[in-house]
């Protein structure tokens, strides 16, 4: 993947097939390192299916949705010198708090790190694919932070208008271009 | 911060076109948004059909949607445009192929044969 973006967009692809309805987006940006953290409310995964998730030649058809996106992602991270790392609870056995988090760390001083790139299209996406899914983006930044939370946006526009809205979606991209600092 | 009150003008605008947007859309653009199609440049071409279709007041009329892999990955980005029974599958869609897509087949009804995957295997 050429920027982070595309593989955020890719593994929360994973937390929507995983049927969830909330799913949270962190970024943690400091001078020398960045952490994604993706969370959801979805199904969750069974131990022995998490314990070989990032090896891409044990998926099979029937777990095709995982595929190759979370080895791209674990390689993207331990090129930097970083790591990524799973944690899932099954809904089976959580009936109340079923989800799964990827972590992944990143080294930004090394030759090898991909750059973040344009998040704001990832997210514009997600919302686009997934409106009846609430998205919160975080990223905390040293000198700023840039927060979207659909949960808020469905607040005020109420069920007439679906979050996948153009118009909708232009507001997000608008207010995320503005708290990125970005001109109108 | 952009601010909420442009979000209730929305909403606002909104409820006086619910019975337009009700109607079932008379095409449906479809892109491959898997690992593979992400990977190949498809985040992008999403994003220009769908602010070419808002743009041209298409809204309710045609839908864009997305989809996982459908087994053809070294094709990828591919984009379905579904109207009635009938299919149109281009491949190796970029943001210039995706406006063009739009002005020729979505908006004048015309197919661009040379992008879809019959000319490729040809």
């Amino acid at each position: 993947m050429k920027e982070l973006s595309l593989n955020i967009l890719d593994i929360a692809q994973n937390s929507i097939h995983a049927e969830a309805s909330f799913v949270q987006i962190l970024l943690t940006e400091t001078d020398e390192s960045l952490k994604l953290e993706i969370r959801d409310d979805g199904r969750g995964m069974s131990e022995e299916f998490l314990s070989r998730v990032t090896d891409p030649f044990s998926t099979t058809r029937t777990t095709r949705k995982v595929g190759l996106g979370l080895p791209l992602l674990k390689l993207a991270a331990e090129q930097t010198g970083g790591y990524m790392q799973i944690t899932s609870r099954e809904r089976a056995l959580y009936p109340d708090t079923h989800g799964t988090e990827v972590t992944a760390f990143f080294y930004k001083n090394h030759l090898d790190f991909t750059p973040l790139g344009d998040v704001i299209s990832t997210v514009v996406s997600l919302v686009q694919g997934s409106p009846e899914v609430d998205f919160l983006f975080m990223h905390e930044m040293p000198d700023r932070t840039v927060e979207i939370d659909t949960r808020m946006l469905r607040e005020v526009l109420g069920d007439d208008v679906p979050l996948s809205d153009p118009e909708v979606l232009m507001w997000i991209r608008g207010s995320m271009t503005e708290q990125y600092g970005g001109g109108e | 911060m952009k601010s909420l009150e442009e979000l209730k003008a929305i909403r606002e605008r909104m409820q006086n076109k619910v019975i337009l947007r009700e109607g079932s859309a008379e095409k449906r653009i479809v892109v491959g948004m898997a690992t593979c199609g992400i990977a190949a440049g498809a985040r992008p071409v999403l994003n220009t059909f769908v602010e070419e279709i808002a743009n041209r007041g298409l809204t309710g009329k045609v839908e864009v949607g997305q989809t996982g892999c459908i087994g053809m990955c070294r094709y990828e980005p591919i984009v379905e445009v579904f109207e009635g029974d009938q299919r149109v599958t281009y491949i190796f869609v970029d943001p210039a192929k995706a406006k063009e897509i739009v002005e020729k087949h979505i908006v004048g009804g015309q197919p661009i044969v040379e992008y879809t995957i019959g000319a490729a295997q040809k």
